[in-house]
C-alpha cells in the first residue's frame, strides 16, 4: 500500500496531506510568535519608559514594500504553474528570492547601524525584543529562501516527473511564505511606528 | 483470521511486488528508517532508556536524602571531584540530579514512548493506515529528538554540570546559574522534534484512516493521540519561545527575565534590567500544563484498549469519553496560572485559575468513571497488562484527587513547593502513566515482535513495583503535610519541624531502591522474550481493533489488503455472535 493523498484530495476532508500538514505548522507559528508578541506587551507595559524613534522607519517602510511585493510575485510563481507557463514560474519565483534577499540586505544594513551605536540586545529590552524578534523573523525569512531554491534547483526535476504535486509543493511554500510576509506586517507598525 | 485475506486479491499481489522493491540495507531498515514502525520502536527502546537514566539519578539523589552526607555506595567514588569527592554529593550536583531527573522523565521518557513510541507504532495501525502521511519527517522527528537526548546527557560533562534550576528553570536563578545553556539548547530540539512528530500525527489521523473508520469508530487510543498532538502542536510553541528568550538572556546579555536592581553575592549585575521573571513562569506553564495532559493522555488511551479487551465488553460510554477528553484539550489551555499562586500575581487572576481547575477535573473524572464503569460484570483476563491497566485506575485517582487542594488557593499555600505536589504528580505519572505504558508495552509487544512477553517475569514485574512505589509515594503525602519543603539537600534536615518525618526519608529511599530491583524482570522479559518468547499469530489477544489484522510483526507497508471497517471500536461479547468479540475488520 503507498501513502493516499499526497497529490489528489480526501473526499470527506476536501484536503491533500500536504496542505493539511502546512496550515497545522503555520497554527504552531502563529503560537510562537503569538508568544513573542505577548512578552514584547508585557515588556512594554511594565517598562518605566519605553523608547521612540530608536529605528530607521523608511528602511522599514521599504522593507514592507518589499515583503509584499514578494508575496505577489510568489502567487504568480503558483498561479503560472497551474497555466503550465513553466519559464514564467521561474522567473517570478527567482524575482521572490531576490525580493528576499533584497530584504536581508537591507536587514543588514539596518543591525549594522546599531551595532555601530552600541546598541546591542544588551542595551535595553526594547533593542533585546526588537533584535529577538526580527531576528527569528530573518531566520523565516531565511528558511523561505532555502526551500525557494531547492524548488529552483534539484527540486524542480518534479515538475516533469508529477507536475501536480510540484504545483502543490509551491503552493505550501507559497503559505509559508504568506505567513512570514504577514508576522512582518505585524511587526512594523508594532517595533517602528508605535 | 483467513477472512481477512478475501478482500482483494489484486491488493494482495500489489503488497508483495511494492514489499519486493523495497529491500533495504541494515542502516536504511533499522537505523534511519521511514517506516513508522521501527521509528516507533526506536522512539520507545530510547525512551525506555531515559527512563531508566531518570530513575537511576533519583536512585542517587535518594541515597543523600536517606542518609546525608554519607559517601554514596557503589558509584560514588566514580562521580568526580566536582561532584562527589570522596563518594559524598556536593550540593551542586544534587541541584543538577534534580533538575535533569524532572527534564529527563517528562520531556526524553515519558512523551517520547507513550507519543513517540506508541503513537506512532500503534496508531497509523489503528487506522488501517500503510504509514505515517510523512514518514521522512517521521524519521526527522525522532533524529532531532535523540540530538536533544545527547545534548541533554552531555549537559552533565563540561565544567560546572547540568542545569541546577529544577525542571522548571526559573529566572533569575537559571539565567545566572551554570549549565543552564545546554539544557536551552537541548530543549529547543526537543520541543522542535515535538512539533514536527504531532503535525505528521494529525494529519496522518485527519487524512489516512480506512474505508469506514469514521470519526465515531475510531478507537479510543487515537483519540487520545488526537488530542494530545493538538496539545503539542499549540502549547510547546510558547515554550520554545520562553528558551529563545532565555537564551538570549545567558548569551546575548538581554534582560527578558531578569528584574533591575539584581544582586549576586553581594555584586550587583550589570545588566540593562526591566524584565520580568514572572514572564517566563507564564510561558513556561502555558506550555508545561497542557504537558500534564500530555503525560496522560495517552495512557487513558492505552489502559482503554487494555480494558476493553480483557473484560470482553464494551467500553462504557466511548462517545462521552470522546467529548470528554475534546474538552480537556480545551480546558488545559486555561488553567496554566494554578502553579503560580504563591507568585501573588493577585486574587483576581487566583479566582479565575482556580475555577477553571476545577472544571478540568471533571472531564478527568468522567474519563476514569467510564474506565470503572467498564469493569462492571466483566469476567475479567488478569494477564500482565491488564494488571498495570487496573492499577492505573486507583492510582491515577489518588493522583487527580490529591491534586484538588492544589488547585485551590487557600489550601495550595500551605501545601506549595512540599513533598505533598510530589506525591501529587508522581501518582498521576508514576503509577499512573508509566504503568500504563508498561501494560501498554506487554499489550503490543506481541504485535511488535510476533512473541508474547513471559507471564511469570511480568507478575513478578507487577508486584513488585505496584507494592514499591506506593511504598515510595504515600510517605510524601505525610512529610508534605508536615510541612517538609521539595529540593533540600539534606532531605529536609536543618529544619526542626522536619525532626519527625525524616524516619520516611529511609523507607522511601529503600522503597525506590527496591522499585529499581524490580524493573530486572522487565529487562530481562523485554530482551529474552523477542528471542525465546511464545511465538503468536497475529490477534493473540483476541482484539476488535485493525492492528491485529496486519501480521505480527507487520511487513512494510502494514496490511496485506486494504483494510475496511465495518463496525465500532470494540464489540465485545455481541449478543448472537459466535465469538466474543466481532473485529472492525469483519463484515
Amino acid at each position: 500500500m503507498d501513502i493516499p493523498y499526497i497529490v489528489e484530495t480526501r473526499p470527506d476532508t476536501g484536503l491533500a496531506n500536504g496542505k493539511l500538514g502546512i496550515w497545522l505548522f503555520l497554527a504552531s507559528e502563529v503560537m510562537l510568535f503569538g508568544a513573542l508578541f505577548s512578552t514584547y506587551i508585557i515588556l512594554r507595559v511594565g517598562a518605566p519608559e519605553w523608547p521612540h524613534g530608536e529605528l530607521n522607519v523608511w528602511l522599514g517602510a521599504g522593507n514592507t514594500v518589499i515583503l509584499i511585493s514578494s508575496s505577489v510575485t510568489m502567487v504568480m510563481a503558483w498561479a503560472s504553474l497551474k497555466m503550465k507557463d513553466w519559464g514564467k514560474h521561474r522567473l517570478y519565483l527567482m524575482l521572490t528570492v531576490g525580493l528576499a534577499l533584497f530584504f536581508l540586505v537591507n536587514k543588514y544594513f539596518e543591525y549594522a547601524e546599531h551595532v555601530r551605536m552600541h546598541e546591542l540586545p544588551s542595551h535595553s529590552t526594547f533593542f533585546a525584543i526588537y533584535f529577538t524578534l526580527t531576528g527569528l523573523h530573518g531566520l523565516h525569512i531565511l528558511g523561505g529562501v532555502v526551500v525557494m531554491l531547492y524548488f529552483l534547483g534539484p527540486g524542480a526535476k518534479m515538475w516533469k516527473a508529477n507536475p501536480d504535486q510540484f504545483t502543490n509543493r509551491i503552493e505550501y511554500t507559497g503559505l509559508y511564505w504568506h505567513f512570514v510576509d504577514l508576522v512582518w506586517i505585524f511587526l512594523f507598525p508594532v517595533l517602528y511606528l508605535l | 483470521m483467513d477472512n481477512v485475506t478475501t478482500h482483494g486479491s489484486v491488493a494482495h499481489g500489489h503488497a508483495h511486488e511494492h514489499a519486493a522493491h523495497h529491500e533495504l540495507g541494515f542502516w536504511r531498515k533499522y537505523v534511519f528508517s521511514v517506516d513508522h514502525k521501527v521509528i516507533g520502536i526506536q522512539y520507545a527502546v530510547t525512551g525506555l532508556l531515559f527512563l531508566l537514566f531518570g530513575f537511576t539519578l533519583m536512585m542517587i539523589m535518594r541515597w543523600q536524602m536517606a542518609y546525608p552526607g554519607r559517601p554514596i555506595p557503589l558509584i560514588g567514588m566514580w562521580l568526580g571531584q566536582d561532584r562527589a569527592p570522596m563518594g559524598v554529593m556536593l550540593p551542586e550536583f544534587y541541584n543538577q540530579l534534580g533538575a535533569m531527573h524532572g527534564t529527563i522523565m517528562v520531556f526524553l521518557g515519558v512523551v517520547p514512548l507513550a507519543v513517540g513510541g506508541f503513537g506512532n507504532f500503534v496508531m497509523p495501525l489503528q487506522i488501517g493506515a500503510p504509514d505515517m502521511a510523512f514518514p521522512k519527517l517521521n524519521m526527522m522527528s525522532y533524529w532531532v529528538y535523540f540530538i536533544g537526548g545527547v545534548t541533554m546527557l552531555a549537559s552533565f560533562f563540561p565544567t560546572g554540570g547540568a542545569a541546577q534550576s529544577g525542571w522548571t528553570s526559573y529566572p533569575p536563578l537559571a539565567v545566572i546559574a551554570p549549565g543552564q545553556t545546554m539544557w536551552l539548547v537541548g530543549m529547543i530540539f526537543l520541543i522542535t522534534s515535538s512539533l514536527l512528530g504531532s503535525v505528521n500525527f494529525i494529519v496522518t489521523i485527519v487524512q489516512l484512516r480506512a474505508k469506514g473508520l469514521t470519526w465515531m469508530r475510531l478507537p479510543f487510543f487515537v483519540w487520545a493521540q488526537l488530542v494530545t498532538a493538538f496539545l503539542l502542536l499549540l502549547a510547546f510553541p510558547p515554550l520554545e519561545a520562553a528558551g529563545v528568550l532565555q537564551l538570549m538572556d545567558r548569551v546575548a546579555g538581554t534582560s527578558f527575565f531578569m528584574p533591575s536592581g539584581l544582586v549576586v553575592s553581594g555584586k550587583p549585575l550589570m545588566i540593562s534590567g526591566n524584565g520580568n521573571p514572572l514572564l517566563w513562569q507564564h510561558l513556561f506553564w502555558f506550555l508545561a500544563h497542557p504537558e500534564v495532559y500530555v503525560l496522560i493522555l495517552p495512557a487513558f488511551g492505552i489502559i482503554s484498549e487494555i480494558i476493553a479487551n480483557n473484560t470482553r465488553k464494551p467500553l462504557w460510554g466511548y462517545k462521552t469519553l470522546v467529548y470528554a477528553v475534546v474538552f480537556l484539550g480545551f480546558m488545559s489551555f486555561i488553567v496554566w496560572a494554578h502553579h503560580m499562586f504563591m507568585t501573588g500575581m493577585g486574587t483576581t487572576m487566583s479566582a479565575f485559575f482556580q475555577t477553571t481547575t476545577m472544571i478540568i477535573s471533571i472531564p478527568s473524572v468522567i474519563v476514569l468513571t467510564a474506565l470503572l464503569l467498564s469493569l462492571w460484570g466483566a469476567s475479567i483476563r488478569f494477564n500482565p497488562p491488564m494488571l498495570f491497566a487496573l492499577a492505573f485506575l486507583p492510582m491515577f485517582a489518588i493522583g487527580g484527587l490529591t491534586g484538588l487542594p492544589l488547585g485551590l488557593a487557600p489550601s495550595d499555600i500551605h501545601l506549595h513547593d512540599t513533598y505533598y505536589v510530589i506525591g501529587h504528580f508522581h501518582y498521576v505519572v508514576a503509577p499512573g502513566t508509566i504503568f500504563a505504558l508498561f501494560g501498554g508495552v506487554y499489550y503490543w509487544f506481541p504485535k511488535a515482535t510476533g512473541k508474547k512477553m513471559n507471564e511469570l517475569l511480568g507478575y513478578v514485574h507487577f508486584w513488585g513495583s505496584f507494592i514499591c512505589i506506593n511504598l515510595v509515594f504515600m510517605p510524601m503525602f505525610i512529610q508534605g503535610l508536615g510541612g517538609m519543603n521539595r529540593r533540600m539537600y539534606d532531605g529536609g534536615a536543618q529544619y526542626a519541624h522536619n525532626a519527625g518525618l525524616l524516619k520516611w526519608n529511609l523507607v522511601i529511599g529503600f522503597a525506590a531502591w527496591s522499585l529499581g530491583l524490580f524493573q530486572i524482570p522487565f529487562i530481562i522479559n523485554f530482551f529474552s522474550s523477542i528471542k525465546w518468547g511464545k511465538a503468536v499469530d497475529k490477534n493473540p489477544w483476541e482484539a476488535t481493533t485493525l492492528e491485529w489484522s496486519a501480521p505480527s510483526p507487520p511487513g512494510h507497508g502494514n496490511f496485506l489488503t486494504e483494510p475496511v471497517v465495518y463496525r465500532g471500536p470494540y464489540e465485545y461479547s455481541v449478543p448472537g455472535a459466535a465469538r466474543d468479540f466481532s473485529p472492525q475488520f469483519e463484515a
